[in-house]
């Protein structure tokens, strides 16, 4: 017995001990990050490295978003992140109510439909899409990033449907007795019972959106319409090799969505577990 | 059809109707398209011209570029793939020994998965620096005490400077990413039964015999979801190289949805970039199908639909 209870100590030991190793790696690029972004050009290039540099150039920070409209960029980005959070939250739910609580005759065709969407690859789309906004004159502009939020994503439809499908049909039936419509048990039984849900979604299209490179890159053109990704890579393309002031914007890029995850860190965590286990 | 059906039918369409119109413009409709685009010749400005079968053929014989990226991207899927999936395995059941502080080590694992692409591809080409890289900084005086004990001479890699390490330099990247993946592997772990473990302690299996006869078959839907995704990932895998390679160098990095964007978006061949996108959708299919077909034999469902 005496022997078992050592061995599980031991246990810990290596479990926790590899852990705390894995652990570090894994933060030592965020705090080469910030060690970078506060140096200046000699502690940027001396050798050995310099961990943690004195005196900090906190000038880096100023200097960096001086370099571009950085304002400018996270005001658009927010208002892209902002539109398509609320486009996808209306849009999913109701078709996801659709598909989980009204028995409509061909739901389950276009549901297997709605599955078979996801398998498509983006890039099959992508040109006639760009073809379509395009004749509309929308190239150039946010709406292309913005305007498809709200035709709903076959992803956030499917978990939202599987949410809804785990409400008591009794508290539907129940509201339906009382007199109420459709939409009237959609807006005050179904969504208020699905925040966690609804919340998962708001967030994981918040992050999609203010991390997203591609579709900005191929719609925006204007400089005054950059986010920030577009106007990181740009930053990069042009002061390449300033990497302290590199470091620093990336780090104004970055910090906005630690934070946002430090505040929802139990919806993402479930979120996840959610999207991995049910698909 | 009663009164009720009718009305649920209308119901239903009604409800659905954002994604029954977004369907249409934003899935059918461009699919037709994209396959018509794929049999013309088409810059996007002029009105597309029927070439039949030019793009395929052209694709197929006459690009060694197609081929390479296709590599390149196989690659990824070969190596990349199981090891970040072994990674995150690892990790994960790291994580489920009733760990202390197991929420500070889920947050530093996932951070980096949220942390935007073109941020942390600026960051990884700082670290990977072959000069003055802090990876290379950790890699030199291990390598040069190999080199004291052995007689070799080994280098430090060149890493996105040099052709032949500039993909292990995008893996040892994928493994900072598994994040995500981790958090998956460890809420399917947390759901095998304690009492299969008991059991077998009782049988005397060891550590191994356990990993292997119940949790990777427990958790072997999981898996199999994860494996797919990767697959479809490394095919739309396109930030990260286009803001750290560009495709080089010596294209050891144009991966196949870079040398897409680049015939749409550079070259303006949007009938090619059409081709290659068909082309790409086959690809997914036959490696999903093949997934699929053998997951009967290594994936394991538990009797929740019997």
């Amino acid at each position: 017995m005496h022997s078992q209870k050592n061995q599980g100590i031991l246990h810990s030991i290596f479990v926790h001990g590899l852990l705390v190793v894995v652990g570090l790696t894994f933060f030592l690029p965020f705090f080469w990050l910030i060690s970078t972004s506060l140096k200046n050009d000699t502690q940027l290039f001396h050798f050995p490295p310099i961990w943690i540099p004195w005196p900090l150039k906190w000038s880096n920070y100023p200097k960096a978003l001086a370099y571009i409209p950085f304002f400018t960029y996270v005001k658009n980005t927010l208002v892209i992140s902002f539109l398509n959070v609320l486009g996808t939250v209306i849009s999913c739910s109701l078709v996801a109510y659709s598909f989980a609580r009204i028995p409509w005759k061909g739901r389950n065709f276009f549901f297997i439909v709605l599955l078979s969407t996801m398998m498509i690859p983006y890039q099959v789309t992508l040109i006639p899409v760009l073809i379509i906004f395009k004749h509309l004159g929308w190239v150039g502009s946010i709406k292309p990033l913005v305007v498809p939020a709200f035709f709903g994503s076959a992803f956030f439809i499917f978990l939202l449907r599987q949410f809804f499908m785990s409400i008591p049909m009794e508290l539907s039936d129940a509201a339906r007795i009382d007199g109420c419509s459709e939409f009237g048990i959609y807006w005050r039984v179904m969504l208020p019972l699905s925040r966690p849900a609804m919340a998962t979604v708001m967030l994981f299209t918040f992050i999609g959106a203010w991390n997203d490179f591609l579709g900005p890159l191929i719609y925006l053109s204007d400089e005054s319409q950059y986010t920030l990704s577009l106007g990181l890579q740009q930053f990069l393309s042009q002061h390449g090799a300033e990497w302290s002031l590199l470091m620093a914007a990336s780090t104004v890029m970055i910090l906005p969505i630690i934070i946002l995850f430090f505040f929802t860190q139990r919806t993402f965590i479930q979120g996840i577990a959610l999207t991995g286990i049910k698909g | 059809m009663t009164s009720t059906d009718k009305r649920n039918l209308r119901n239903g369409l009604l409800f659905a109707s954002p994604w029954l119109v977004g369907f249409c413009c934003f899935t059918i409709y461009p699919i037709i398209m994209s396959i018509y685009y794929s049999f013309c010749r088409f810059d996007a400005i002029t009105k597309p011209h029927w070439a039949g079968m030019e793009n395929y053929h052209n694709l197929l014989f006459n690009d060694p570029l197609f081929w390479k990226s296709l590599w390149t991207t196989f690659y990824m899927v070969i190596f990349g793939l199981p090891t970040a999936l072994i990674f995150a395995l690892f990790l994960a059941i790291l994580l489920n020994q009733k760990v202390k502080g197991l929420a500070l080590y889920r947050t530093i694992f996932y951070l980096p998965s949220i942390t935007p692409v073109v941020a942390s591809s600026i960051l990884w080409m700082w670290l990977l620096n072959p000069q003055i890289g802090l990876i290379n900084y950790v890699l030199r005086p291990i390598l040069n005490g190999i080199n004291t004990l052995t007689h070799l001479s080994l280098a430090v890699p060149g890493w996105l400077a040099d052709p032949h390490w500039s993909k292990p330099a995008l893996v040892l990247m994928g493994l900072w990413g598994v994040g995500n993946t981790v958090i998956i592997f460890l809420a399917s772990l947390q759901e095998v039964p304690e009492e299969l473990y008991e059991a077998a302690l009782i049988d005397g299996a060891g550590a191994t015999r356990k990993l292997w006869h119940i949790t990777l078959p427990l958790i072997s839907p999981v898996i199999f979801f994860n494996l797919i995704m990767g697959i479809i990932g490394y095919f739309q895998y396109f930030t990260q190289v286009w803001v750290m390679t560009r495709g080089g160098p010596e294209d050891s990095t144009a991966f196949y949805a870079l040398y897409m964007f680049n015939n749409a978006f550079l070259f303006f061949k949007m009938g090619y970039a059409s081709a290659m996108a068909w082309i790409l959708f086959a690809i997914t299919l036959v490696c999903t199908l093949i997934v699929f077909k053998t997951s009967s034999k290594w994936v394991y469902y538990s009797g929740e639909t019997k």
